[in-house]
């Protein structure tokens, strides 16, 4: 059964094609029907897919490549206000029949720009590790938010209102696709080892040939990339962007999915993407009691299934590398 | 790991027939009314306040015999404080509750985020205290019971220049409110038009718990008075840091100052500042005294703060349109909102505008002797 | 100039009270190597504890006095070296030899879960509380400068509380212990060294300067609510990094930089709106060029 998600590099390109494949399918025939869904559901599931996006973007900062970043939220602020910014400023101009090549244009400045900024966050990365590179990322994506905050021509504090409504299921989960599937070919492909050789034992990895720094800038500036493509789907569906909405909780919420998934593994971590993007709604009947609940159940997770609730057993190595 | 994509394929298409499912509709022998409030997170204080009030009034309302014969049943949902949460929690409420109006929220960069919902799904929503004017802006079905920043703002420079007879003021604006914002900039603008001028601007983040090195500069501009728009959490430490720092000019702010907390912290450092809000409770009508009661008897003594007296409103406000409209259908209830000339409420006797925004008296209140004194009333 | 002093005298006693906090970080951090982040809500623990037993002795004690505030202040330490040592019992303990990881987010998890369990109306409600004046305060005038001698007070307590934390660390056989745990834990345990006391033992104290330093910051903001502790908890986390993370006077120090940093840039007009981004730009330029904090010591991977 040759699969994706199979650590033999040889099978898993043709695997990774039909998810491709198969999941933009599914977009085509999901977005033919999304007017009959309800608004509600349709809303938690677009929300589903672009935390997909979000933390298997992560997956490879943090995941593959082992570095710790918790900054995520502040790429997606970047891809968020910029794709927004362009739509509104263009849409009035675009008729109608080119809406989409506009959005699509709008994701895609969304995540140029976010990408441009995962360089200068991956450069500190050169020389910080661990908790100093994680503080470093957290300080970059509060030091987005407070820029964000007083830049008048985005709304300041108030926020951007009046975002046209672009984003359907269609172009979140056809966008979900590309991401995993970018991700998982890079990390699969001859040159996409070299994130895992990085991940296992730097210094090894560096006396074989693989020059680390180049990886690790790699994998913010593709992280940051399809997390400013999310920013600009949410900033499409939320139709609001206000800069509270991307501080450090954010940041925080994206890494839980990544390690609850099981660091470095894909399938795991869009499950958890999706189970935590549901979970709150399904506690809303507990009203007052849900993020109560929410946050004992993020506790127990980590004593009963500290290696990612949806992996079989152990990684080979070095779920401790941070 | 090996997984077969059948079955996620499987799994997926599983999922999307739940997708379909309807939501129910509001029919039935109760009107079912939606809520939404930061109930928890950072800004739970004040979406507590503004839910007791709302809760208050449809228990009230309740009580009376309901509306047409109906009782009213009131559906809340926390919004965590959260950007991104308020979408998803108004998308419940219309599609998977099937309310007929909801009510909601008290900041205004929330309320922005569930105005197009609301708007698009043609249900009409009363936001309790955004002030921010775009709020309404959003579309026909949005309304709003408290005044909005460009009167207050406005109301607070005649207030320095008349009143203060201040020529010099420093701004100190919590640069992650919007309404902070709002207020300053229409403050800034009115006092500068009445040829103040202003000293000093500086700006402090909501939550902050040291103020000093902004104050310190703020008294080195040695201003006439110091115009600090901000919630009455924040205001009550400023007041005290102002007054250990040696500046003892008045402070003055807008109606986020009213509650009963800003003297419990503030204590005497709060003394002889001055805010305008929607009523005094000194010089107050039948119907506040009465609200004011109420709200003590259910909330176990409690002293309703300006949030609370708007959440009460806005429910008071929905009832009066919904009977008047003798329909709770989006449209008609719209209209009937919307064709609002006087309605008596706690906060003042209000009016609709073309904008959907109440227009309202201010009342501008001092701090003295651990109360609220009623100074001035400024008329629209 | 009288503007710059009096700033500086701001700035020091904001900054004491982020070093009072970074050394709890940065004491758990130096022995278990994980940022515990449920120290900031300890903090609003020990405030809240500090709210309910002052009327209670009230009766007892007068308050506000010396006696009473050093009573109140022992209680609620106490009170919140229990809960300290209760999470590392019941929440890190378990991990102990999980990767670093997973006890960060369980290290949220528990934050998160003080947090809204905090906030619910059952336990202390969302509300802002006022906080009982526990000291009697007065303002020195030293020409046109003011001192409150609540700041001194912080000031004072700080400096105490880091010569006595140093004094435990490194001469006595507790902080031997500690440091042993800290360099290696397997050859602590061959030592002779009861990890499982050791390590209660830091998060015990830990948990109690937390609670100081929660007392101190309601006395100079006395208003308190469930989510007080996590905007100085992360100027307190940025301050332990500053300063090297592990390394008791780096805290401080880092502690003291980041208040004055934040102080002066405050109080400029136009960049005050910037005060939250500039602590955090300052510390990134900072860990460029020295990547292990200002007192850290760098570690050189071995092959």
């Amino acid at each position: 059964m040759p699969s994706l998600f199979n650590s033999q590099p040889s099978t898993a390109l043709g695997g990774a094609k039909r998810w491709l494949v198969a999941g933009i399918l599914l977009a085509v025939v999901v977005s033919l029907f999304s007017a009959q869904f309800n608004r509600y559901y349709l809303g938690i599931a677009i929300d589903c897919g672009i935390s997909i996006i979000l933390a298997v973007s992560l997956n490879l900062i943090n995941g593959h490549t082992g570095q710790f970043s918790l900054g995520h939220a502040g790429f997606m602020a970047v891809g968020g206000y910029s794709a927004a910014k362009l739509s509104l400023v263009c849409s009035p101009m675009v008729p109608d029949s080119l809406k989409p090549l506009l959005f699509l244009a709008a994701l895609v400045l969304g995540g140029c720009v976010a990408a441009l900024i995962g360089l200068g966050v991956g450069i500190p990365s050169l020389r910080l590790k661990g908790d100093y590179l994680a503080i470093v990322t957290l300080g970059f994506g509060e030091i987005i938010r407070v820029v964000v905050q007083n830049m008048d021509s985005v709304g300041a504090a108030s926020g951007l209102k009046g975002i046209p409504k672009y984003t359907t299921l269609g172009w979140t989960f056809a966008l979900a696709a590309i991401t995993i599937y970018v991700v998982a070919t890079l990390v699969n492909s001859t040159y996409g080892r070299g994130f895992i050789a990085v991940n296992d034992d730097e210094v090894a990895a560096s006396s074989m040939g693989i020059n680390p720094v180049r990886y690790k800038v790699t994998a913010f500036v593709i992280g940051a990339f399809f997390a400013g493509v999310a920013g600009g789907l949410y900033a499409h569906h939320k139709q609001f962007l206000s800069p509270t909405g991307f501080d450090f909780l954010k940041s925080i919420d994206i890494v839980v999915m990544v390690i609850l998934g099981g660091m470095g593994r894909t399938v795991g971590v869009i499950i958890a993407a999706i189970v935590l993007t549901l979970l709150p709604e399904v506690l809303r009947q507990f009203a007052d009691y849900r993020m109560i609940i929410y946050s004992l159940i993020i506790i127990g997770l980590m004593m009963a299934r500290p290696q990612g609730l949806f992996t079989t057993g152990w990684k080979k190595k070095g779920v401790a590398a941070v | 790991m090996l997984i077969r994509w059948q079955y996620v394929a499987l799994l997926v298409g599983g999922g999307l027939l739940g997708l379909t499912g309807c939501g129910k509709s509001g029919g039935g022998d109760t009107i079912l009314v939606g809520e939404f409030a930061s109930l928890t997170g950072k800004e739970a204080t004040f979406g507590t306040s503004s839910h007791e009030g709302t809760l208050l009034a449809i228990e009230e309302l309740n009580a009376a015999g309901g509306v047409m014969g109906k009782k009213f049943e009131l559906k809340t949902e926390d919004d965590q404080s959260k950007a991104g949460e308020p979408a998803n929690v108004v998308n419940k409420l219309i599609s998977k509750d099937g309310v007929i109006a909801v009510l909601g929220e008290v900041a205004s960069s929330r309320s922005l985020e569930a105005a197009p919902i609301c708007q698009q799904n043609g249900i009409p929503m009363i936001s309790p205290a955004s002030t921010n004017p775009k709020v309404t802006e959003t579309g026909d079905y949005i309304f709003r019971v408290c005044f909005i920043d460009p009167f207050q703002g406005t109301v607070m420079a005649n207030f320095a220049t008349k009143t203060l007879k201040a020529t010099k003021v420093a701004v100190f604006t919590d640069v992650k409110s919007d309404y902070s914002k709002g207020l300053a900039k229409f403050f800034k603008e009115g006092f500068t038009k009445a040829g103040g001028q202003i000293v000093s601007e500086l700006d402090f983040n909501g939550g902050d718990k040291d103020f000093k090195g902004q104050l310190t500069a703020i008294k080195t501009a040695a201003p006439d008075a110091v115009f600090v728009p901000g919630y009455y959490t924040d205001v009550a430490l400023i007041c005290i840091q102002a007054k250990q720092l040696g500046l003892n000019v008045p402070l003055f702010g807008g109606d986020g100052w009213e509650s009963d907390t800003l003297v419990k912290i503030g204590g005497d450092a709060v003394e002889g500042h001055y805010f305008s809000t929607h009523y005094a409770s000194d010089a107050a009508s039948p119907k506040v005294t009465a609200f004011v009661e109420a709200y003590k008897k259910r909330y176990n003594g409690k002293v309703p703060d300006a949030m609370a007296a708007l959440g009460y409103d806005s429910a008071k406000f929905l009832a009066d349109g919904i009977s008047r409209a003798g329909s709770t259908d989006g449209a008609k209830l719209r209209d009937a909102l919307a064709a609002t000339k006087e309605f008596d409420a706690v906060t003042g006797k209000m009016a609709i505008n073309a904008q959907r925004d109440a227009v309202k008296a201010a009342v501008i209140l001092q701090v003295k002797g651990g109360a609220f004194k009623f100074v001035e009333t400024v008329a629209p | 100039m009288e503007w710059f002093f009096q700033q500086l005298i701001n700035g020091l006693a904001l900054g004491s009270i982020y070093a009072l906090i970074a050394l709890g970080y940065t004491m758990v951090y130096g022995v278990l190597r994980f940022i515990n982040f449920a120290h900031s809500d300890v903090l609003m623990l020990g405030a809240y504890a500090a709210f309910f037993i002052a009327p209670a002795i009230q009766p007892l004690v007068p308050l506000p006095s010396l006696t009473g505030a050093l009573l109140v202040t022992l209680f609620s330490a106490l009170i919140c070296a229990g809960i300290g040592i209760l999470i590392e019992f019941l929440a890190y303990r378990p991990l102990r030899t999980r990767p670093k990881l997973t006890v960060l987010i369980t290290a949220i998890g528990v934050s998160l879960f003080i947090e809204f369990t905090c906030q619910h109306k059952a336990v202390f409600g969302a509300d802002t509380k006022p906080f009982p004046t526990l000291l009697p305060s007065t303002d020195f005038h030293l020409g046109s400068l003011l001192v409150s001698s609540n700041d001194l007070v912080v000031m004072f307590v700080t400096v105490l509380l880091l010569v006595g934390l140093w004094f435990v660390v490194q001469k006595t056989k507790v902080g031997t212990a500690m440091r042993a745990v800290s360099f290696n834990q397997q050859a602590a345990a061959l030592m002779g060294v009861n990890i499982n006391r050791i390590i209660s033992f830091t998060f015990g104290l830990g948990s109690a300067l937390a609670a100081v330093a929660g007392i101190l910051y309601a006395m100079k903001a006395p208003g308190i609510e469930p989510l007080m502790g996590v905007q100085p908890g992360i100027r307190a986390f940025i301050a332990a990094v500053l300063g090297g993370i592990g390394n008791l006077p780096g805290a401080a120090l880092g502690g003291l930089l980041l208040g004055l940093l934040e102080t002066f840039v405050g109080g400029i007009s136009g960049l005050s709106s910037y005060r939250d981004g500039i602590a955090f730009a300052i510390l990134i330029l900072i860990l460029l060029f020295k990547p292990a904090g200002l007192l850290g010591k760098s570690s050189v991977e071995k092959v």
